[in-house]
C-alpha cells in the first residue's frame, strides 16, 4: 500500500448518498451524522429536564450546570445583566449544538464531525450575522446601526477616511467569514491529523507488517493523544463559536465600545469594590 | 513503506507546475500563521498576567482577550482560505 495514493483527501469528508438517492431528501453519511447529533443534543436535554426537582441529580444535573455556564459566563457576562438572559436560549443552542457536532470526532466508529463540512458552519455563522444586524438595526435604528459601526466615535475626523472601509471589512465581511472558517478549519484538521495517524498505524501493524512494527506502537500512542487534544479543540470551538456570537450581540445591542456599557452594567450591580483592591495593591 | 514514499518521491522526477502548486499551498498558509501566532501568544500571555494581577475583572479581560483574539486569528483563517481558493 502506498499511503499517497490511499489518502486521497476528498474520501475523507466527501460521502456518495445512502438514502433516498435522487430527491430533495437525499442523506449521506454527513447528513445522517448531523441528525444524529442533534438529536443526542435535544435527548439529552429533554431526558435532563423531565424530572424536575430542586436538586437535580445525574442527567438532570449535568444539563443544568453546562446551560448555566452559558447562561452565567457567556450570556451575562458578555452581553449584560438587563439583555443577556434574553439571549442566553439562542447562545446556548448554538453552544450545545456545535459541541455535540464535534464531539462526533472522537467517537469511536462515527470518527467525523458534521462541523468539518461548510455546510453546518456556513449556516450557523449566517444566523449569527443575521441575529447581530437585526438586533443592531431594532436597538438603534437602521441609521444609528450604521453610524455607530462605521463612525465609531471618539477618533479624529480626518481618520475616518482609513477606518470606515476598514471597520465595514471587518464588520460585515471578515466576521461571518472568520466564524465559520475558523470552526471548519479546526475540525477539519483535526479529521485530517486523526486519520493520518490511524493509517499509519494500519499501515504498520497490519498491512505492512515486519520491522517497522514498533513504529506503529509510537504511532497509536500518539493517536490516542491527539483525541486527548480535539477534546480540548472540541470544547473550545464551541466555546469561541458562543462567545465571539455574544461579543457581536453585545456590540449590537449596547454600540460601539461595548465594554464601556459592561462597566456600567457592572457598577450598577454594585460592584464597588475595585478601588480599595486598586489602591491596595499600589501601596504594597 | 518510508521506502515506498521515497521510490514516489523519485519516480515524479523534477519540478513541475502541480509540485510547484503544492509547495505554494504549503507555503501560503505556513506564512500567514506565522504572524498570527505571534499575536496569539502575546494577546494570551498578556491576559493571562491581566486576570494574575486583577482576578476581579476576569470576566471582562477574558472578553476582550477574545475579541482580540478573533481579530488576529482573522489573518491566519484568510491565509488558510488562500491556501484553499490558489
Amino acid at each position: 500500500m502506498v499511503l499517497a495514493i490511499e489518502l486521497d483527501p476528498i474520501h475523507l469528508f466527501n460521502w456518495d448518498p445512502l438514502l433516498f438517492e435522487g430527491t430533495p431528501f437525499e442523506l449521506n453519511r454527513v447528513s445522517i451524522l448531523t441528525l444524529l447529533g442533534a438529536a443526542l443534543c435535544i435527548g439529552f436535554f429533554l431526558y435532563g429536564a423531565a424530572k424536575k426537582s430542586l436538586v437535580p441529580k445525574g442527567a438532570g444535573n449535568i444539563a443544568e450546570t453546562m446551560y448555566m455556564f452559558v447562561r452565567e459566563k457567556i450570556a451575562i457576562d458578555v452581553i449584560g445583566p438587563k439583555d443577556g438572559p434574553k439571549f442566553a436560549g439562542y447562545l446556548a443552542s448554538v453552544f450545545f449544538f456545535i459541541l455535540f457536532m464535534n464531539i462526533l470526532a472522537i467517537v469511536p466508529g462515527i470518527n467525523f464531525a458534521p462541523t468539518s463540512r461548510m455546510a453546518i458552519p456556513f449556516m450557523m455563522a449566517i444566523l449569527t450575522y443575521l441575529i447581530f444586524n437585526i438586533v443592531g438595526i431594532v436597538k438603534q435604528g437602521p441609521l444609528g446601526y450604521l453610524k455607530g459601526t462605521l463612525f465609531p466615535p471618539g477618533a479624529p475626523k480626518w481618520v475616518y477616511i482609513l477606518l470606515t472601509p476598514i471597520e465595514f471589512f471587518s464588520v460585515f465581511i471578515v466576521r461571518p467569514l472568520t466564524l465559520m472558517v475558523r470552526l471548519l478549519a479546526n475540525m477539519m484538521a483535526g479529521h485530517v491529523l486523526l486519520t493520518i495517524f490511524f493509517l499509519f498505524t494500519h499501515d504498520f501493524l497490519v498491512t505492512n507488517l515486519g520491522p517497522a512494527a514498533p513504529l506503529g506502537l509510537v504511532t497509536i500512542v500518539v493517536a490516542a493523544a491527539l483525541m486527548m487534544l480535539e477534546l480540548l479543540v472540541i470544547g473550545m470551538q464551541a466555546y469561541i463559536f458562543t462567545m465571539l456570537t455574544a461579543f457581536y450581540i453585545a456590540e449590537s445591542v449596547h454600540g460601539h465600545g461595548a465594554e464601556d456599557h459592561i462597566d456600567a452594567d457592572h457598577e450598577h450591580a454594585g460592584e464597588h469594590k475595585e478601588t480599595p483592591h486598586v489602591t491596595e495593591g499600589i501601596a504594597a | 513503506m518510508t521506502h515506498e514514499i521515497l521510490q514516489l518521491a523519485q519516480a515524479g522526477g523534477g519540478v513541475t507546475d502541480d509540485g510547484l502548486k503544492s509547495l505554494a499551498h504549503g507555503l501560503v498558509y505556513g506564512m500567514a500563521a506565522i504572524g498570527p501566532g505571534i499575536g496569539i501568544g502575546l494577546v494570551f500571555a498578556s491576559a493571562i498576567e491581566a486576570m494574575a494581577r486583577q482576578p476581579e475583572t476576569a470576566g471582562e479581560t477574558r472578553t476582550t482577550m477574545f475579541i482580540g483574539f478573533a481579530l488576529i486569528e482573522a489573518l491566519a483563517l484568510i491565509g488558510f482560505v488562500l491556501a484553499f481558493i490558489l
